[in-house]
C-alpha cells in the first residue's frame, strides 16, 4: 500500500541510522538519503508501535505481554542486529520483504544467510542449555 | 502532517498490527521458528513478500507513477562482502535474541517493555557501524 501510494520502500532498519542523523554530525549519518527519509521513517516506526498496541487492546486474547528472555540476550542480540543490518543494508523487511519482492540477488543471498545463521545460533543456544 | 506521512503512519499501523497478529512481535515465537518448531512465520513472511511482489512488479504496469507522486523503483542493492558479513552478524543477533528491527518496535506495542533494552542496543549497533565502518 505504501509503495503504490508513495513509491517508498517502508523498511525498518534504516530507521535507526536515519534517526541517528538527528543526533550525530558524522557525515555517514548526515547523508542525503537519511536526511530525506528520517521524517517519514519516524512516522512509519511510530505507526508500527501503535499498530501492535491497537491489536493488543482490541483483538488480542491475552492483553499486554512481556518476554522472559533475559536482558543480556536482548542487549547483545540487539547490538548485533543493529550493527549487522546496517552493514548489510537491510533486515527482515528490507531484504526479506522488499528486496526479495524486487528479486534482488543481494537480498536473496542476505536472507538465506541470516536465516541459516539464525537457525544455527538459536539451536546452539538450546544445545548449550541456555533457555530462554 | 503531510499526506505522505499519513500514508506512512497508516502503513506502519497495518505492519505493526500484522506482526502482532502473526506472532512475530514475540521474540519467543521467533526463536521457536528459528528452531524449526513453529513454522507459522513462514506464512507471515510469504504473504508479506507476495503482496509486496505484486506491488513492485505488477502494479507499475498499470500505474505510471505512485498515486501521491514519486517514482516506482524496485529495491536493489549491490551484493558486496558487507551484505553477507552483515547478514551473518544480524543472524547471530537474531538467533540470540529473537528480535529484528520491525518485530522489536511491534513488540513494544504489545507491552513488552524489556524490548527497550534491545531497541536501545540496536541504535548503539547502528551507531557503531556508521561511526567506525561507515563510508
Amino acid at each position: 500500500m505504501v509503495y503504490i501510494l508513495t513509491g517508498l520502500h517502508a523498511t525498518q532498519s534504516s530507521f535507526f541510522s536515519s534517526t541517528l542523523s538527528y543526533f550525530s554530525r558524522l557525515p555517514y549519518f548526515q547523508r542525503k538519503s537519511y536526511l530525506e527519509s528520517r521524517e517519514w521513517r519516524l512516522y512509519f516506526a511510530t505507526g508500527v508501535i501503535f499498530g501492535a498496541l491497537i491489536y493488543t487492546i482490541t483483538l488480542s486474547p491475552e492483553g499486554f505481554w512481556a518476554t522472559s528472555i533475559p536482558w543480556w540476550r536482548l542487549l547483545v542480540g540487539g547490538f548485533l542486529v543493529g550493527f549487522g543490518t546496517r552493514l548489510s543494508s537491510g533486515c527482515t523487511s528490507g531484504h526479506g520483504i522488499s528486496g526479495v519482492a524486487s528479486l534482488s540477488t543481494a537480498s536473496i543471498v542476505a536472507v538465506i544467510t541470516f536465516i541459516v545463521v539464525g537457525v544455527i545460533t538459536s539451536n546452539a543456544m538450546t544445545l548449550l542449555g541456555i533457555t530462554p | 502532517m503531510n499526506s505522505r506521512n499519513v500514508v506512512l503512519f497508516a502503513g506502519g499501523i497495518i505492519f505493526g498490527f500484522g506482526l502482532a497478529v502473526g506472532g512475530m512481535a514475540k521474540p519467543e515465537i521467533v526463536l521457536s521458528f528459528l528452531q524449526l518448531k513453529d513454522l507459522g512465520l513462514v506464512l507471515l513472511m510469504g504473504v508479506a513478500a507476495g503482496t509486496t511482489f505484486i506491488a513492485i512488479n505488477i502494479v507499475p504496469r498499470f500505474l505510471d507513477e505512485p498515486i501521491l507522486g514519486g517514482e516506482f523503483k524496485p529495491r536493489t542493492r549491490e551484493l558486496t562482502r558487507n551484505t553477507v558479513a552483515g547478514a551473518v552478524i544480524f543472524g547471530v543477533g537474531w538467533g540470540l535474541s529473537g528480535q529484528c528491527p520491525g518485530s522489536a518496535l511491534s513488540s513494544l506495542g504489545i507491552g513488552n517493555l524489556p524490548i527497550l533494552i534491545g531497541i536501545a542496543a540496536m541504535f548503539a549497533g547502528a551507531y557503531v557501524m556508521g561511526r567506525f565502518f561507515g563510508s
